[in-house]
């Protein structure tokens, strides 16, 4: 009986949400190994060596593992699945799209969105946006899980540790899909998964234009940017900024949202932070419900106060 | 080029759902159904792949409860050709599903199944995937872009770094997100025309599948409530209380 994590990195370290899958998997209180798929990964290893209690960390590190395919990195699981009695990754893109084909493939019914796990036959996870929590108990012999980062305390990186690394080749069949490219965000604030503020625009910031002065608040206070699906579609900001349901699901220790009336697939994604401020005109906007801090009024008057006030 | 759709029954996405007293599961009875939005999107791109000429047949599936005819009746009328219903309990688990499409894939012989990339119910995000596993097709999940150009098709996926581009070529499976296209409404008269549209029954014991679930819900609660907050009366309140109540600002 034994784990085995499929870890998201980018070549040089591990994602906060692989961290947070180890501390889930500690819970279950089995052997645990890493299994991490590249190109030019070695940075990573070596990085995964300070995490304490791995058994192993396995390494593929081959140009077909360059790009992320869940018909190469699905292939790669199940090479290694046959020995272990779970298997989890991350419940982030990377993992949502991957897993569930090595689920299939092993005839399991995989458990999505673990926020956590009260035995190694329960766990517990959120459906309808995380307006109900279901408790559901396993017979299966293996199971798959998908954790979600934020219920779970990332694992410290410590003193380095001898834990063992095993280079491992595989021999895959090549997939019908390529790899055409990617238009990666800029990253010159902090990632928006893992930042401890978050400030986020909606439909009432009103353009991509206005949408600089939620980029300006968010500079001063070191935080990351998010934002509603309706400021996404209008175009304001990149997909990747969407918070909610079927964007990111996010616990900051400061959430502060801005022209966001609070649709609860909004909510689903940021009711987890710490201290939650909302700045909307609407007294009667349904994000105040979740808010412990709202002041009503016009955000074009709000936020060049607020940057005033913080600059004192 | 013919096209699969899958589509599901859900609780319409502005209902605010009520989690049954009994903790047995949600509340479903008198309460708003509608087609799971990420599949009115596959839907519709379906629709307009047909609209350009690229797309010969579309045909739209679902597995769930007798209602869930109407989705089909949805579909049908926003110009799907023809649907085919299979009877199952409303919480069939996603691996069941992908077993089920699996074999109508084998009946049917499609270029492309387009679906979903999650349900608004038990978001799951696993079906898509797991057919693509069962069937040894490629995928793209979290589709905003899809681009033919020949017997490729060029996927543009939303993940948690930006865009991505695959290419993939044909059979395949394309899972949907949000900023793919936006959903057409039924025009009256195509829905009255639906109703003549045909719609295939098909058992699951006639495909030969066992539908026992593998997972036992335990139970269904409501999710912890936030301490309710207060209003500040202006910016140095909001900035004092952040700084001094609350710790969240140094
Ligand atoms: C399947 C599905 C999935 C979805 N997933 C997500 C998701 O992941 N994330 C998400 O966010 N949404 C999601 N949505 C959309 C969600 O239902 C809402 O439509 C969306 O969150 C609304 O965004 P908003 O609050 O910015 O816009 P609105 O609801 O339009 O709210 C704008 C707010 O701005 C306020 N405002 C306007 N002008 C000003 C001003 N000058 N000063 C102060 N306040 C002002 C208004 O009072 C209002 O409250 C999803 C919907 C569906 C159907």
């Amino acid at each position: 009986m034994s784990i085995l994590i499929l870890a998201e990195h980018d070549s040089a370290a591990l994602k906060a949400a692989t961290l947070s899958t180890i501390a889930a998997a500690k819970k279950l209180d089995l052997p645990i190994d890493l299994l991490v798929l590249g190109e030019g990964i070695d940075a990573v290893a070596t990085q995964a060596k300070n995490i304490e209690g791995l058994r192993k960390i396995i390494l593929g590190d081959n140009a077909v593992f360059k790009d992320i395919l869940a018909e190469t990195f699905s292939q790669a699981v199940l090479a290694l699945a046959g020995e272990y009695s779970f298997i989890l990754v991350p419940a982030t893109t990377f993992g949502k799209n991957i897993l569930p084909r090595v689920a299939a493939k092993l005839d399991i019914q995989q458990i999505s969105d673990v926020i956590d796990i009260e035995s190694p036959q329960r766990f517990v996870r959120p459906v309808y946006a995380g307006n109900a929590i279901q408790t559901i108990e396993t017979a299966q012999e293996k199971n798959i899980l998908t954790i979600r980062p934020t219920s779970f305390n990332a694992v410290a990186l410590g003193a380095a540790q001898d834990t063992p690394v095993e280079k491992k080749e595989f021999s895959l069949t090549p997939p019908r899909v390529r790899f055409v490219g990617i238009e990666a965000s800029k990253a010159d604030r902090p990632d928006l998964s893992s930042a401890r503020i978050v400030v986020s625009g909606g439909r009432g910031v009103g353009s991509k234009e206005n949408f600089k002065i939620i980029e300006e608040l968010a500079d001063r206070l070191g935080a990351a940017i998010g934002a509603s699906r309706a400021a996404v579609d209008a175009g304001y900001v990149p997909n990747d900024y969407q918070v909610g349901q079927t964007g990111k699901i996010i616990a900051p220790d400061l959430y502060i949202a801005i022209g966001i009336s609070g649709a609860i697939q909004h909510l689903a994604g940021m009711v987890g932070s710490k201290v939650i401020v909302a700045i909307n005109k609407d007294p009667d906007a349904p994000i105040f419900q979740v808010a412990d801090y709202g002041l009503v009024g016009d955000l074009f008057t709000i936020l060049p106060e607020l940057h005033n006030e913080l600059q004192k | 080029m013919k096209i699969l759709i899958p589509v599901k029954r859900v609780i319409d996405y502005n209902v605010k759902i009520r989690v049954k007293s009994d903790q047995s599961g949600v509340e479903l009875d008198n309460v708003k159904m509608a087609m799971n939005p990420f599949d009115e999107i596959a839907v519709e791109e379906a629709v307009r792949l047909k609209e350009q000429g690229k797309a010969t047949e579309l045909v739209a599936v679902t597995i769930g409860p007798a209602g869930a005819v109407e989705q089909l009746r949805t579909a049908l009328a926003l110009g799907v050709d023809r649907a085919i219903h299979v009877p199952a309990d409303a919480m069939i688990e996603p691996l069941n599903v992908a077993k089920i499409l699996a074999k109508i894939v084998e009946k049917e012989n499609p270029d492309l199944v387009l679906l979903g990339k999650q349900a608004i119910d038990d978001d799951a995000n696993q079906t898509g995937q797991m057919l693509a596993a069962l069937l040894d097709w490629p995928q793209a999940t979290f589709a905003s872009k899809i681009e033919m150009n020949g017997g490729d098709f060029s996927v543009t996926r939303e993940i948690d770094g930006g865009l991505e581009t695959l290419s993939l070529t044909l059979p395949a499976i394309i899972t949907t997100d949000l900023r793919l296209n936006t959903p057409r409404y039924a025009a009256l008269p195509n829905i009255m025309k639906a109703r003549q549209k045909p719609i295939e029954s098909i058992t699951p014991d006639s495909l030969g599948i066992a539908l026992q679930n593998r997972l036992t819900v335990i139970k269904v609660t409501e999710p912890g409530k936030r301490k309710s907050g207060i209003k500040v009366a202006d910016v140095a309140e909001l900035v004092r209380r952040l700084k001094e109540e609350a710790k969240a600002l140094s």
